[in-house]
């Protein structure tokens, strides 16, 4: 039984279902992050826990009270909407205790948790600003005022982020953060990009035509993902997917991969009942920061395969240069250091840690599991 | 090359403004000319006009057209003047003008806000209310005001323009309030505010320039509405047009145009006013409407 349970439940709009079966457990104080691409019913999701959508089926429960059909303002929940959803005819300060008025909170209490909150997220100087005088960021924040003042159970985030430039997108992003280290609270965010999903959560759900498609931490989504959709979703530049051959090598499994000239390299895998794939044909999936030059391999690592193959397109990016090749027909993106020495159309050797490497059924596209 | 052709742009476009600015006066000059005659002849004496002067400016300068217009002329039997019935058409105005609008911008927050099944079908019979005539409606509603017994009453004439408004109000707030955005309305429910607390602390200060919009259009519709009037005023609660009408058609004595000239202008004066006070609101909400932002 968690702090927030999500229990099979599905969402349909007439005869089409935009959320299967989906069931999640949140814990007091985690940062569930469901991230996915657009359409894949992420703020569908969200805006039934916040009671603004109803459950077509299944449970939902906040602190083990059933939460169907119960009012959004019952459910001691605050959202922070991608828009801000800033009244505009109110001024910060009100629109901040607008929720407690509504609540029968009285005037000096109002104050002081106004106060409080906008104390904590630095906006007291504009408290009698109406919104349309305000900044996105400042706008943000008041947005984040408005939900903090309720201190509500749960904490409810529909990509907040997604209006601000790059730069304050990092900004607020860290403050996100380090408020939740502060205060912990129970949070679930919306988002579509994958990076805010790595750094901001405690756990991930993957989500995608209206399935969960895999859900746990950042490092478990990352390395191992549950499918390929996951796997090519989450990470920049994408994970490599390379089609491949299993053989085997002095009893180990090997993955046979077609170079650029036609010839097979073969990379030893880390993972022993791959050896039941013996002659079958896998999809490999390779992480760009796992091919680099030998001096930058992972010393740690007890698997570093090598591998020779043309140099297509070199691309510079400051601390990183990206290279690209042609692995099993498709194009492969290696992430190596800037003064590593690569050049366009030559023949490069690549370390390959192959401890990190998986492996994916190709008629299913699920991992195969260690 | 560029300096020359720049040159003759602006040589053309001094030329065209010219006479876009001439046919524009022209159009103005014909547009004023009643307003010009109708001042002018409100305030002379009766011979002068009799005389033959129409659009002559007045030898002798009187106002006591105007006041005769307002409280001695011959209205039907009475000569009470048009005051009595400038009260009645204020009485029977400001309530229709405000709860239509009222009842304009509920229907428009339930229809955007609140949707329902069937919703937009609804939607598109009260449309379908803007372009019912007059006419067909006159003995219907004679009896539904008979049935409610507000046959008549000031009450019952009001209602007829309420009814008749409605269409019109829930168009306007109905497309208003269809941009407004839809997460306010999910966060003041959040934030635990009731159906009518959304509609008065967050839909209603935001709706200044439809309200204007509706205000103006009922009140013009209103105002100048004869065929309701004369249909279903009583003898004591006739508005302004139709008294203005029987003054006009009084059948006996000398027609004295001077004082019609001016109850004209005293009839036609509210409508005047709210244009002025509040008519760059109107074109500003006309627009909110279609355009987004
Ligand atoms: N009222 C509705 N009627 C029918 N289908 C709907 C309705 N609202 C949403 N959908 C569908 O539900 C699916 C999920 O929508 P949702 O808004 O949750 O997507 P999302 O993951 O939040 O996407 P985005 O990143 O673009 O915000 C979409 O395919 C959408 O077309
Ligand atoms: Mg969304």
């Amino acid at each position: 039984m968690g702090f927030l349970d999500i229990d099979n439940t599905t969402k349909s709009y007439g005869a089409v279902e935009v959320l299967h079966n989906v069931d999640i457990s949140v814990e007091e104080g985690e940062f569930l992050v469901l991230v996915g691409p657009s359409g894949c019913g992420k703020s569908t999701l969200l805006n039934m826990i916040a009671g603004l959508e109803d459950i077509s089926s299944g449970e939902i429960r906040i602190k083990d009270q059933l939460m169907n059909g119960v009012h959004p303002s019952k459910r001691n929940i605050a959202m922070v909407f991608q828009s801000y959803a800033l009244y505009p005819n109110m001024t910060v300060g009100q629109n901040i205790t607008f929720g407690l008025e509504m609540h029968g909170v009285p005037k000096p209490e109002r104050e002081k948790a106004m106060h409080e909150v906008a104390n904590l997220l630095q906006i007291e100087n504009f408290l009698d600003r109406k919104p349309g005088a305000l900044s996105g960021g400042q706008r943000q924040r008041v947005a984040m005022g408005r939900a903090l003042v309720r201190n509500p159970d749960v904490f409810l985030f529909d990509e907040p982020l997604s209006n601000l430039d790059a730069k304050l997108r990092v900004d607020m992003r860290t403050e996100i953060k380090k408020l939740h280290q502060k205060l912990g609270t129970t949070i679930v965010y919306v988002t579509h990009d994958q990076i805010e999903a790595l750094t901001l959560s405690t756990r991930i759900a993957v989500m995608n035509g209206g399935y969960v498609q895999q859900l746990g931490t950042p490092q478990e989504i990352y390395d191992t993902p549950a499918n390929i959709f996951v796997a090519t979703f989450m990470g920049s530049p994408a994970m490599n997917v390379i089609p491949a051959k299993v053989d085997m090598q002095n009893g180990r499994p090997v993955a046979c991969v077609e170079t650029h000239d036609g010839t097979t390299s073969t990379l030893p895998f880390s993972q022993d009942n791959l050896s039941e794939w013996n002659g079958k044909d896998i999809l490999l999936g390779i992480r760009p920061e796992t091919i680099t030059d030998e001096d930058a391999a992972d010393r740690k690592s007890s698997n570093i395969a090598h591998l020779t193959n043309q140099v297509v397109v070199t691309e510079p990016a400051g601390s990183d240069t990206f290279v690209s090749m042609t692995l099993g027909g498709r194009d492969v993106i290696a992430r190596m250091r800037s003064d590593a020495e690569v050049k366009p159309g030559a023949d490069f050797t690549f370390a390959v840690n192959m401890e990190k490497a998986v492996a994916f059924d190709p008629a299913t596209e699920m991992r195969i599991p260690a | 090359m560029s300096v020359a052709t720049q040159d003759t742009a602006i040589r053309t476009g001094r030329v065209m403004r010219t006479l876009i600015y001439l046919v524009l006066l022209l159009f103005v000059l014909f547009y004023m000319l009643p307003l010009y005659v109708m001042l002018v002849n409100s305030v002379k004496p009766l011979e002068e006009i009799t005389g033959g002067g129409m659009m002559n400016l007045p030898q002798v300068f009187t106002l006591e057209p105007w006041f005769k217009a307002w409280s001695s002329a011959q209205i039907g039997v009475e000569p009470t003047g048009l005051s009595p019935y400038f009260w009645n058409s204020i009485k029977m105005v400001v309530p229709a003008v405000i709860i239509s609008t009222v009842l304009g911008a509920l229907n428009g927050y339930v229809l955007t806000k609140w949707r329902f099944r069937g919703d937009t079908i609804l939607f598109g019979l009260m449309l379908f209310a803007c372009f019912i005539p007059f006419q067909i409606v006159l003995i219907p509603m004679a009896r539904v005001l008979g049935e409610l017994g507000l046959a008549g009453s000031t009450w019952g004439l009001s209602l007829v323009h309420i009814v008749y408004g409605i269409g019109f109000t829930t168009l306007y707030f109905r497309n208003y309030y269809a941009v407004f955005p839809t997460e306010l309305i999910r966060a003041a429910q959040i934030d635990g505010a009731g159906f009518f607390q959304i509609f008065w602390r967050i839909l209603l200060p935001s709706s200044g320039p439809i309200a204007v919009v509706s205000i103006i259009w009922q009140f013009t519709n209103i105002w100048n509405d004869f065929l309701f009037g004369a249909s279903f005023a009583g003898a004591n609660n006739q508005p302004m047009t139709v008294a203005l009408n029987n003054l006009v058609q009084a059948s006996h004595g000398v027609k004295e145009y001077n004082v019609h000239f001016a109850g004209a202008i005293l009839a036609a004066l509210p409508t005047l006013l709210v244009y002025i006070v509040a008519g760059r609101y109107f074109v500003r909400g006309l627009m909110a409407g279609s355009v987004k932002g």
